[in-house]
């Protein structure tokens, strides 16, 4: 079981608050598709992703990345039990998306830098290793379920 | 994974942008990666202080970006630009690789938060892809 400081709770909490999940959620997938293009295999729906433009401008692109961190505000509000509250999740990634579990790190780094551009000197580096080590949790329970 | 044409001159004009802070950056981006991955201190333990100011991890993060900035002259051909360098991370050194990944994530933190409106996506594949090359270019003598 993951142990969190009273500082680190706050610490993400307080970092969650400041976001506006309907505009860090967009960007952040938006980067991870443009950044690393080869993603683009899981979203075979979603239309013209040929240019970072036409990523920039995906309404399934921008809808999809709500849905992502909408899910996040479920492991910050369950810190205690990221892993339980991800299972069923991880499960789906693994059996009926196919979705190569590196793809969860990689998110997760496109957040941190998202949130970089938009909290800029807020994120500070002891906010960041919090940060961090809680999207670590989260990546790793997404994989939990792979078998 | 190559750098196109677009890509040299996107990473080119950015770093005109980073100008003078560069070192700054390099700074900061280093103690990050100390106080973010802790497992990369342990290239460090001969350091008296690895905290954000502290003068070594300061001195050492503008050796870095001079070193990045060098790169950038030499981009057309970067293992030839970093072959000493490798020899030194490879033989000297002995850092795992997979660290320069960890440095180039939190370089990229940094310039984020530090041209939040300059670092578009479009900078950002750029700017990854230039990083990974010159991750690649140094662990070229590795084995």
């Amino acid at each position: 079981m993951v142990h969190w400081t009273d500082k680190e709770r706050s610490t993400v909490r307080a970092v969650w608050e400041k976001l506006d999940i309907d505009q860090i959620g967009p960007e952040a997938l938006a980067r991870v598709l443009i950044v690393y293009p080869w993603t683009e295999r899981y979203f075979g729906g979603f239309g013209d992703m040929f240019t970072a433009t036409a990523v920039l401008n995906n309404s399934k692109v921008a809808a999809q990345g709500k849905v992502v961190l909408k899910a996040l505000d479920r492991a910050v509000k369950n810190m205690d039990n990221i892993k339980g509250t991800y299972a069923a999740l991880s499960r789906m990634h693994y059996e009926k998306l196919n979705v190569d579990p590196d793809n969860f790190r990689l998110l997760a780094d496109c957040i941190t830098i998202t949130v970089a551009c938009k909290l800029k000197g807020d994120l500070s580096p002891q906010t960041q290793a919090t940060w961090q080590k809680f999207l670590s949790v989260v990546v790793e329970a997404m994989g939990s379920q792979y078998s | 994974m190559s750098l196109s044409g677009r890509d040299k001159t996107i990473v080119k004009s950015f770093w005109d942008k980073i100008g003078s802070r560069s070192a700054d950056i390099g700074a900061e981006a280093l103690g990050r990666m100390l106080r973010v991955f802790p497992q990369t201190k342990t290239y460090f333990a001969h350091w008296s202080d690895l905290g954000p100011d502290s003068p070594q991890v300061r001195k050492h993060g503008s050796v870095i970006m001079a070193a990045v900035g060098e790169a950038i002259g030499k981009i057309d051909d970067l293992t030839g630009a970093l072959s000493s360098l490798s020899e030194l991370h490879a033989f000297k050194l002995r850092v795992d690789p997979a660290n320069f990944r960890i440095l180039a994530h939190n370089l990229i933190v940094v310039i984020a938060s530090y041209f939040p409106a300059d670092f578009t996506p479009e900078a950002h594949v750029s700017f990854d892809k230039f990083l990974m090359r010159l991750a690649f270019a140094l662990s070229e003598r590795y084995r």
